[in-house]
Parts: C-alpha cells; structure tokens; sequence
C-alpha cells in the first residue's frame, strides 16, 4: 500500500489547541445541559448514542453466543425473545436513525452552510432531550423484564399475546421519533434559510444534499409511526380493534401503516453515511465527486422513491397479486440511484490523487459492503425469489450488508473524518487502520454465512435451529467476535486521543469543505464573520491557491 | 487443527462432507426459483467484480505515488447514462423474471387437492378432506399438485417449507393458500418464519412426501372416522344453521347447495365469488354479506365456532349438492326438539341454533 499521505499537521513541538474554542467557552455540567451549540448538542448525542450502541452491541452477543448451539441453552425462548427484540429496537431507533445525522449532520451542516448555528437551537437541544427521554423508556422496558414483540411490533402478537412491556417500549419509540422529527425539521430550515452568501444550491457539499433527503423522509414517514404505536398502545390498553380481525380490524392494516415508516426509515439510515462516503472520497483522491449533480438527484430519488416501496416487506402476507406487482417495480427503481452513486463513487478514483487513510478505508469497506446489501436487495424486491428468501437468515445477512456494513462503516468513516474537527487531535494512524481492517473481516466473517444458512432455509428469531446450520452459525459467532474487537478499538484509542493525540490544525485532511477552513475545535459562533462562497464544492484548485496566498501573507 | 480442539475439528469435517449451498429441490417449483437464484448471484457477482475492479484499479494507478497531482473531471453524461441504463435494464428482467415465478407459485393449478392448515401458538394442525388430522407434520403425496388453504386462529405465523421455495403468511381472520408439487419422496423441514411469540422457533414440522400407493396407505391406517364434511355436516345440523338453509321455496336464508365456485348477488346488488373465504366471513359476518333478496336475519357465529369447525362446515358446503340431507335431518330434529323449541327459540332462530 502506498505510504503517501495528504495530512498536513502544524508543527508539534510549537502547536496547541486553540485559546477557544466550543469546548472551552464555558464550563460546567449546566453549560453542556442548556446549551444552545449544535456542536456541543453533537457531543451529547455522540456520547449517548455510543452508550446505546454497546448496549445493542452487548446483546447482539448474547444472540450469537445463543446461536453457537443448535438448542436453545444459554437463555430461555422467552429470554432470546427479549434479547434480539432490545437490539432491534436499541440499533434501529436509537442508533442508526440518529448516528450520523444527529451527531456529524448536527456538528458540521452549519458550518458546511456558512451559518453559525441550525435554525432552531432549543428545538434541536429539545431533541435530544427527547431523545434521552426515549432512551429512559427504552432502558425502563428492558429493566423492568424486557419486551418480546420483536422490533416491529407485530400485531396481534404485540396487542393481544405477550403480557411484556410493549407499551413502554412502544412510548419509547414514539418519543424518539419526535427526536427524529425535529432534527429533520431543523435540517430543513437551515439548508433552506441560512446559507452563506454565494452558497447556492449547487455549491453544496453532497452531505447537505443527502441529509436534506433525509431530513424530508423523517419529517414526512415519522408521524405516521407515531400513529401506528399510538393505535398499538390504544388497543392494548382499551381495545379499540382497528388492527382485530375479531371486531372487524385488519392485521394487515398494521403492516402497511408500519412500514410505510418504517421502509424510508431505512433511506433515513443510509443517506446520511453516503453523504459522509462522498465527502471522503473526494477528499482522498483529490477530485471533485464524479457527476456531483447526479449524485445529488439521487439522493433525491431515494427519498422520492423511498416512500412507495413498502408492500415488499409484504409480498407473502396475502397481498393483492397486482399490487405486488407494481410494489415490486418500483423496488427495481429505487436501486437504481444507488447502483449511480456506487459508479460514480469509483468512477471519483479515476486520475484522482489518491491517498489511504483511515476514513478512506473505511468508506472503501463501504462500497463493498453496501454493493453486496444492495444487490441482495434486489434479490428480495424480486416477487418469486422474497417468497424463498424472506423471514430468513437471507434478509438478516442483507439487511445487516446495508445498516452495518453501510451505514456503520459510514458513521466510523465520518467519525474518524471529522473526529479532528470535533476535538482538535489526531488519533493513532496505524491502530485505526488496523481497526478499519478488523471490522471488515470481522463483518465478512458474521454475516456472508447467514445469506448461505438462509438460502437454506433458517428462520430469522429462532433460539433453537436444526443441527445441519451449526457451522455456518458458528463462523457467524466467531465473526461477531472479531467484529466487536474492531468497535472496541476507536472506542479505546479515540478516547485515548482526546488527551495525548497531536494537534491536527485547522484542515488536516487539506479537505475543501468550509468546516475545514475555521479553527478546530471550531469557535462556538464556528466564524468570526459571515464567510462568502465564490466557488464550488470539492474545488481543490481554490483551496491549493487560498493556501498559497495564506503562506504569502504569513511569511 | 484437531490437536487444538476435537470438537471444532469434528465439526469442520462434519460440515465439509455435508456442505450445502442449497436445500434439496424437492417441488415442480424448485429448480425455477434456484433458476432465478443462479442469475441474481450472477449478477451479483459480476456487479461486485466491476466495482471492486474499477476501486483496485484505480487505488493502484492513482495513487499519490504514482500521480501527485489529480485530474479535475466534471462526470460524463454518457458514462452516467451507461450505469443507469444497464443496472435498469437487469433489474427489469429480474422483475419480470421474478413476477412470473410469482404469479406461478401462488396460482394453484385448478386440479390442486387441498388441505387445511390451521396454525396457531405454537403448532401446526392439517386437516385432510378425509378426516385425517395432523400436528407438526404433513403427509402428502408426491406428483400432485397439493394446495394448502390457511388460517391463523391467533397471531401471524408463516408456513415455509425450503426444500420446495414456498412459504406463505397465515393470517388470523382470513384463508391465505399456497401450493406445490412435491418431486422426491422424503421427509423435509416445515417451518413458521413468522415471529409469533415464546416458543417461535419450536413451532416446526415434518412435510413427508409418499408415493402415491404409501399416500394412499397412510390416508387409510390414520382416519379418524369422519370426514371433514360429515364433521360439518353435524355442526350444520347442531347451530341449527338447516333451519333457515333448508333449499325449501320460503326458506329465510340461501340455498347452500352447488352454491360454492359460483357467482351470487348481494343486497348492494354486486356479484361475489363463492369461495372458502366468503363462506367463513359470511358464517361470521352475515350481516357484512347480505345475499340480495333475503332479510339480515342471520346472527353473527362469531367467537361460537373454532377455525377447525369453520373449515368442516366450509367443506361440507363446498360438498352440498342437494339438500336431501338438509331436509332429513331438519325433519329429525324438529320431532326431537318440539317441546323446547316452543319455549327457547326466538322468532328469528330455529331449534337448532340455540347455544350447544
């Protein structure tokens, strides 16, 4: 591998962190729990999603640890229930829905905008309040004896079989959501009202255009999950049957209302880290992203799209012939856009500069990963082959592809991007790229053999399974292990940086983005005036001459 | 490696001699959907050759070594048009591809013999058309084609059999149906791939397919004594349901016989297909599925009658051709109940349809 590198660190014997900065502005527990910063509102999200993700993380240990034997042995059916029900509920809500956007969107689409803060800085702040609210419901589900309905709350099992804690856990839900839904919102009125001048549409860096694609299917699909929990809560607490075939419900009904969120969500997932790829990959090669406005209409089309996609997860319910039909087409349409992104990903590389550091393996892990989730998501928007494949350990492998392999291996590519930005340090070059590694193989390793044991036929949410799936069970449980060394490590060696790693500068990568031409960590205003945009996203040739010019008048 | 641990070791052996890709083709639709299989990993994998191609090839030739200084290129409209078109163009024949295997899976052909599959937690019971009943398991004869008509009679569940591609939601509240053809004869995994509660991954089965003859054998060592129509038949005659659907010229209710497959008028004037799901809603339902020309007098069966017996009258109805029976019976029972019928029944229920 080639040992060239763009990073550019000031002198370290001289360098220190700047006198101030958002961090040091003001200190306190009340002056991080009232603040109005979005950079400091950043911070407590990434600490808080964090402390979910190993929580997630731990049970998805305990679910693969169950799966090493065939027999349900370590924990009882009900125990296994619970577990994998917490880390659906835990990943998908409290993770992945807000990992990148909430804690990357919320610390760099301001200053990427040229504004000083996002629009609303209490409605943002109330977000993750609401947040940590959903997160105490969640936590109180779990303590209290767990919930069993698996993450999509499936009625009637949900409304009228289980005596667990579906109620918590559904309010859990629904208070996250409006965390979700204020984010989106914000999102959407900054990117609109408060651009720099000069920062026209098109002068956007690609992660403003993914999360504004986001941001309308959270402020659009949201609600309608808030109202379909509302109706769970409703008929478990005082039977109003709009889902009971005994009163004249429709079990179905549910299922569409579900994911009619409940698929865009999985647009609201992937995005943001896609946002986060093409900013690193241009960075890394030196290049304008290849087709930007392509890429920037895709993003689009997704969230477009997204939203009339929803009867695939259906397709084996009993649904109309036809409709699936139509539901079916418009899945193949849908990944179009992505196969466009991947393309013009790769097609970026091209005659570009290009160098390998940590977040550029990470997003190189990425395209791999997501190819593969991507592809197989054709697999299951075909009608006759989902008949096979779905509720199997098929669609657990594929859809694991997209939310870990994408969209994680996305947020760990923007974490270590941005991560000097964020605290002003560099963490260790070497030991992150050895985690970048880590995580792949390890990722492979847990979850290639799931497609093969379901393409056999291994049910998805089974404790106990026929003998003839166990080593292909047990190369997934010993993958999981590798995998949880490769998140282990940045947690280890990022904290470590926050002390004793160098001094990055202001723009360590020589990245474009107007994030990198302030301060790191940045001021709390982010500029000491209203910067004015003259030229275009990724445009290298400006930044080579705007460093020119600062070392003339320096020097 | 078996100096490290014999248990692994045993393992890996096990799993080399018997290592599977696929589950055994077992069903006429098998080889179609491996079919389709095959072009989608094909595809898959060519897709993944040219990315991972395209991202060595230019990490190795466009690497800051190799190329300090980057070439700005603006995109390409043709290029862009070339990897939209041709990923459409793939995913449209998966489509269409797909569909077709579709419509051929859940489309029984209409010589299908048919079962009843009543899933509920957490078992599967099958009910044969002879009386034959099952749990966990189903024996089926192979070259024939089989349709299994389903119901939940609590939460969602799936009925999945791998060895033959097929799977279908059971729903509580209404018939889903899914058919095959089994081709070998052994005895292969059922599975519920639905998420429904405690004992989900013990709500498994047996398909066992025969030949013909050990069918045949089968269906006569395990009858129970009645048919599914003659159960029917008496829960007909016990909710009293002959008193109204008696086929006489001022009956208060329809005449049920040769009823079933054909098109009748309801009160809003619409034409119905006769089928197992309109039968169950209207037994039901009634009042939802008024028959043009009589009046909403039917009482609602709801909660009185369990999935199975619903079935059994189903099929005893699909079986009326006359209502000869009907009317024997009718004539029975009334002798028998003239006393408390004069006491009990309403103007609007007959003897029979007073709560067993």
């Amino acid at each position: 591998m080639s040992t060239a590198t763009i990073v550019k660190l000031p002198p370290q014997e001289t360098a220190s962190l700047p006198k101030r900065s958002y961090l040091n502005n003001e200190y306190g527990l009340k002056s991080w729990l009232l603040t109005g910063d979005h950079k400091r509102i950043a911070i407590l999200y990434l600490i808080s999603i964090t402390f979910f993700f190993f929580i997630g993380g731990a049970m998805a240990g305990l679910i693969r640890l169950e799966l090493l034997t065939p027999q349900s042995d370590l924990m009882a059916t009900d125990t296994y229930n619970k577990v994998f029900t917490m880390h659906g509920i835990i990943m998908v809500f409290l993770f992945l829905v807000p990992s990148v956007p909430a804690t990357i969107g919320n610390f760099v689409i301001p200053i990427m905008v040229g504004a000083k803060d996002l629009a609303f800085p209490k409605i943002n702040l109330l977000s993750w309040y609401l947040y940590i609210a959903g997160g105490i419901f969640t936590l109180a589900a779990l303590i209290l004896g767990g919930v069993d309905t698996g993450w999509t709350f499936t009625t009637p099992l949900s409304t009228h079989y289980l005596n667990t804690h579906v109620i918590t856990a559904g309010l859990a839900v629904f208070i996250a959501g409006f965390s979700s839904i204020f984010t989106g919102l914000n999102f959407i009125v900054t990117i609109h009202r408060m651009r720099a001048p000069g920062m026209t549409w098109f002068r956007l860096p690609l992660f403003v255009w993914s999360h504004y694609a986001a941001s309308i299917l959270m402020v659009l699909g949201t609600p309608v999950l808030a109202i379909t929990l509302v109706l769970v809560i409703l008929e478990r607490t005082i039977g109003i049957g709009v889902f009971d075939p005994v009163k004249g419900g429709d079990p179905l009904l549910f299922q569409h209302l579900f994911w009619f969120y409940s698929h865009p969500a999985v647009y609201i997932m992937i995005l943001p880290g896609m946002g986060v790829i093409s900013e690193v990959i241009s960075t890394f090669s030196r290049k304008r992203v290849f087709g930007y406005t392509a890429v920037a209409f895709s993003s689009v089309a997704i969230a477009v799209f997204g939203f009339f996609v929803w009867e695939h997860h259906m397709f084996i319910m009993g649904v109309s012939n036809y409709s699936a039909l139509v539901f079916s087409l418009l899945t193949m349409l849908v990944a179009v856009p992505s196969a466009i992104k991947i393309f013009n990903w790769a097609a970026t590389l091209y005659k570009g500069s290009i160098t390998f550091e940590t977040p550029m393996l990470y997003a190189f892990g990425f395209m791999g990963l997501f190819t593969i989730g991507g592809l197989t998501g054709v697999f299951l928007g075909s009608l006759g082959m989902d008949i096979h494949l779905t509720e199997t350990y098929f669609i657990v492998a594929h859809f694991h592809f997209v939310m870990v392999g994408g969209m994680l291996m996305a947020f760990l590519a923007g974490i270590h991007f941005w991560w000097p930005k964020m605290t002003g340090r560099m963490y260790p070059e070497a030991l992150s790229k050895l985690a970048a590694l880590v995580t792949f193989i390890g990722f492979n390793l847990t979850f290639f053999p799931q497609f093969i044991v379901g393409y056999l036929g291994m049910p998805r949410r089974y404790a106990a399974y026929p003998p003839e799936f166990q080593v292909l069970n047990i190369l997934s449980t010993a993958g999981a292990t590798v995998l949880g060394v490769g998140y282990l490590l940045p947690m280890i060696y990022l904290t470590w940086s926050l002390k004793y790693g160098k001094i990055a500068g202001s723009n360590p990568w020589q990245a474009t983005g107007l994030e990198w031409q302030i301060q790191s960590p940045p001021l709390t205003e982010n500029f000491i005036e209203t910067p004015i945009v003259d030229h275009e996203a990724y445009d290298y040739e400006w930044l080579a001459h705007k460093t020119e010019h600062e070392v003339q008048t320096v020097g | 490696m078996h100096f490290i641990s014999p248990v692994l070791w045993q393992f890996l052996v096990n799993w080399l001699t018997h290592f599977a890709l696929f589950p055994p083709e077992a069903s006429g639709i098998a080889p179609y959907t491996d079919a389709l299989y095959f072009f989608l990993v094909l595809i898959s994998l060519v897709g993944m050759a040219i990315v991972t191609l395209l991202v060595v090839l230019f990490s190795v030739l466009y690497r800051k070594d190799r190329n300090p200084e980057a070439t700005q290129i603006e995109g390409s409209t043709l290029l862009e048009a070339t990897w939209t078109i041709i990923p459409l163009a793939l995913f449209m024949v998966t489509f269409v591809w797909g569909a077709l295997l579709y419509f051929r899976i859940y489309n029984p052909p209409t010589n299908a013999m048919n079962i009843y599959i009543v899933g509920k937690q957490w078992m599967w019971k099958a009910e044969h058309p002879g009386g034959q009943h099952e749990i966990n398991a189903l024996h089926i004869p192979i070259n024939r084609p089989v349709q299994l008509t389903m119901i939940s009679q609590d939460v969602f569940h799936s009925f999945s059999i791998p060895a033959f591609r097929v799977k279908r939601e059971v729903i509580p509240g209404r018939y889903s149906t899914v058919w095959f053809e089994a081709t070998k004869v052994g005895t292969y995994h059922l599975f519920c791939t639905q998420y429904c509660g405690t004992l989900h991954s013990g709500m498994i089965g047996q398909i066992v397919a025969m030949t013909p003859d050990d069918y045949q054998a089968w269906m006569a060592g395990t009858t129970s004594g009645a048919s599914l129509s003659q159960n029917g038949e008496r829960l007909f005659a016990s909710f009293g349901c002959n008193s109204c659907h008696s086929g006489n010229a001022d009956a208060h209710g329809p005449n049920l016989a040769q009823i079933y497959g054909g098109k009748v008028q309801m009160s809003n004037g619409s034409f119905v297909t006769v089928d197992d799901a309109f039968l169950r809603d209207s037994i039901l339902n009634p009042t939802m599925h008024q028959v043009a020309g009589y009046a909403p007098i039917m009482p609602t069966y709801q909660g009185q009658i369990s999935e199975e017996g619903l079935i059994d009258i189903v099929e005893y109805i699909k079986n009326l051709n006359s209502n000869y029976r009907i009317q024997q019976t009718l004539n029975t029972s009334q002798v028998q109940s003239t006393a408390p019928a004069a006491t009990a029944a309403g103007q609007i229920s007959g003897p029979g349809m007073v709560k067993p």
